[in-house]
């Protein structure tokens, strides 16, 4: 295999970029503090320096940045898109994660050289899209959707060559095709795709109903926790509904993705480079997630024997689920 | 006001309605709706698509008699191989082709086709590439504000609107209507097929908030953008998407037809959709850039 294995770790911030650096990170992403990226998040993301200074820390220490344009350009307003992209090619990204094909199609005339990856907010999730995508614009890498099994990637693998494909590991997991869903824009007005938020805190309340707290996006109840139940963040997808007066979680429980026991399984596919979520985790949690996955990363490299154990410690006490990758899930 | 006609298009119908049932609703259609064109083909899930093959040369050509251009809509979120393929036939067989996915833009390789509303075109960028493409028409996603689709539709004649019916909101590989019986989408006995509006889903508190139609979650609301026919022609708009629902859909084309024509207001309009047997309220929130589940007010 001539592209080495690459762990691809997320930053929120400077600080968490030096982290994930400091950790191992082969490559860490991360966007400007505006709703070009898709985490758009108060106190998150870089200003146009820090992404300059960013850029050279990770440089300095053998890592790449890549800058994530993975919104939707607003009609009327592309301009932001743009220079967000003449931006972060100026700031010495090593390749550009980008969701919307206009947007594409820019950086593509007009940083010819660029290196481009598809965010996985682009939903490329068959051959013929990933085609599209490699032959018209140049795509070098595919962030593939978390809708697919493991048989699936193998052949989209295949078929994307020389176009290389990155696949979620860790994180939180989306149930819904990523690029594809207005669940958010239902509820609340804000989504994904317009303004690179899902269920904001600003449209988050909670109250207190008897021995339990009550949370509601947008105004909608969607999770009730028992007194002394740990209250996660809700998340639309992630809450509980009534079908036919039956209560469910009938999206996804409230589960995170962990994909570790695949890892082997993935690289025999030909998967390339390893993606942790959570570009608005702490600073210990991606020193600890990054440090584990290199370990286990160098391992496959080197053909030694991974450490599941370490691996699978890392969501101690939490629940996890391989998500789609295993076709059960569905 | 221009003179331009706005045209009404019905979309495919989104549920697994019984193949009697679907065969049925065409024929009433294409004998009495006032729709300029109308699309068929099973969008959603591949496995209810045989059940429509067998029937749907006589339903094209019922349509066709009756006057209507005739459109293939096809799959959202193609995974498999068998999919691609199917997809690929359609397109080989010389239909007039609605692509819902990039993979569907791939295989037309610049043929005139129909970009369908569940392919991400939010701004004039990628509109205009999708028309330097072959797209000829183009039927924007729901959640677009009026703000956005007045840029959108400026000067290009290409420009469809989801005008009535509820919204498609998202996709996923798993499938909710299975899910939600405890069973597993493999192994689903068509359980869809029970849900001809889509099945409801409520919040904790019992309070209607979305429907789900096997892989789809949709609103429980009725997407209606009544009040915004005027604003939408005037934006350059040239066709009216209505989404099929169990209600008399006629008579829904009819309402909007004359909308369209100026012979009715927006407020009889609301008022004649309102009394049909809708599944959920009149709502036009994503129009007015509101959180999309918005009722619309009608006076």
């Amino acid at each position: 295999m001539t592209t080495p294995l690459e762990l691809v770790c997320p930053a929120g911030t400077p600080a968490g970029l030096r982290t994930a650096v400091d950790a191992g990170a082969h490559s860490v992403y991360c966007g400007y503090r505006d709703e070009t990226n898709a985490r758009n998040f108060p106190g998150l993301n870089f200003d146009r320096l820090e992404m300059r200074e960013a850029a050279a820390y990770a440089h300095q220490h053998g890592a790449k940045i890549l800058i994530a344009l993975n919104t939707f350009m607003r009609a009327g307003t592309t301009d932001l898109w743009k220079r967000g992209v003449d931006d972060a090619v100026e700031a010495g990204a090593d390749a550009l994660i980008l969701a919307d094909i206009a947007l594409v199609d820019y950086a593509r005339k007009a940083h010819p050289k660029q290196r481009l990856h598809l965010s996985v907010q682009a939903a490329a999730a068959t051959p013929e899209a990933i085609a599209f995508y490699r032959d018209r614009f140049g795509i070098s890498r595919v962030v593939l959707p978390r809708v697919l099994t493991v048989e699936e990637i193998a052949r989209l693998t295949a078929h994307a060559a020389p176009c290389e494909t990155e696949v979620f590991v860790f994180g939180g997991l989306c149930v819904m095709a990523e690029g594809r869903c207005m669940l958010s824009s239902y509820a609340t007005g804000k989504s994904p795709n317009m303004t690179g938020v899902c269920s904001p805190p600003s449209h988050v309340t909670y109250r207190e109903d008897r021995d339990a707290l009550v949370a509601c996006v947008g105004g909608f109840t969607i999770e009730r926790f028992n007194r002394g139940e740990p209250a996660g963040y809700p998340t639309l997808c992630k809450g509980r509904f009534l079908t036919d007066g039956t209560m469910s979680h009938l999206f996804e429980d409230p589960v995170s993705l962990n994909a570790v026991e695949l890892l082997p399984r993935l690289v025999e596919c030909g998967v390339t480079a390893f993606k942790i979520e959570g570009r608005q985790r702490g600073r210990a949690y991606i020193s600890t997630v990054v440090r584990t996955f290199r370990k286990a990363i160098d391992a496959m490299a080197s053909g030694k024997k991974v450490d599941f154990e370490e691996l699978r410690g890392l969501t101690e006490g939490q629940r996890d689920t391989v998500g789609a990758y295993k076709k059960a899930w569905r | 006001m221009t003179n331009t006609r706005l045209s009404l298009t019905l979309g495919p119908v989104l549920y697994n309605w019984p193949v009697s049932r679907w065969v049925d609703f065409y024929t009433r259609i294409a004998d009495e709706a006032p729709v300029d064109r109308v699309c068929i083909g099973e969008v959603v899930c591949s496995k209810r698509k045989p059940f429509v093959d067998d029937v749907i040369l006589d339903v094209v050509d019922r349509l066709e008699r009756g006057g209507k251009e005739v459109v293939y809509s096809t799959l959202a979120m193609p995974t498999n191989k068998r999919e691609t393929r199917d997809i690929g036939d359609m397109i080989q067989a010389g239909y007039q082709i609605e692509a819902n996915d990039i993979a569907t833009v791939h295989l037309l390789n610049g043929k005139p086709h129909i970009v369908g509303p569940f392919i991400n075109i939010y701004n004039e960028d990628s509109l205009a590439l999708h028309l330097k493409l072959g797209a000829t028409r183009v039927c924007l996603p729901p959640e677009l504000p009026l703000e956005s689709i007045r840029i959108l539709a400026n000067g290009n004649k290409a420009v469809e609107v989801f005008a009535f019916g509820r919204p498609p909101l998202a996709l996923s590989a798993r499938c909710y209507s299975a899910r939600a019986r405890g069973i597993a989408k493999d192994a689903c006995q068509f359980v869809c097929e029970a849900e001809l509006d889509g099945m409801n889903v409520e919040t904790l508190d019992g309070v209607p908030f979305l429907a789900v139609n096997g892989i789809q979650t949709q609103g429980y609301v009725v997407t209606a953008a009544v009040r915004h026919v005027d604003a939408l022609r005037d934006a350059g708009v040239v066709s009216l998407r209505l989404s099929p629902q169990t209600c008399d859909m006629v008579r829904v084309a009819r309402v909007f037809r004359d909308l369209a024509d100026g012979n009715t207001t927006p407020q009889e309009a609301g008022e004649s959709l309102s009394v049909l047997h809708l599944p959920g309220p009149l709502s036009d929130g994503f129009l007015r850039a509101v959180p999309g589940h918005s009722l619309a007010e009608l006076d």
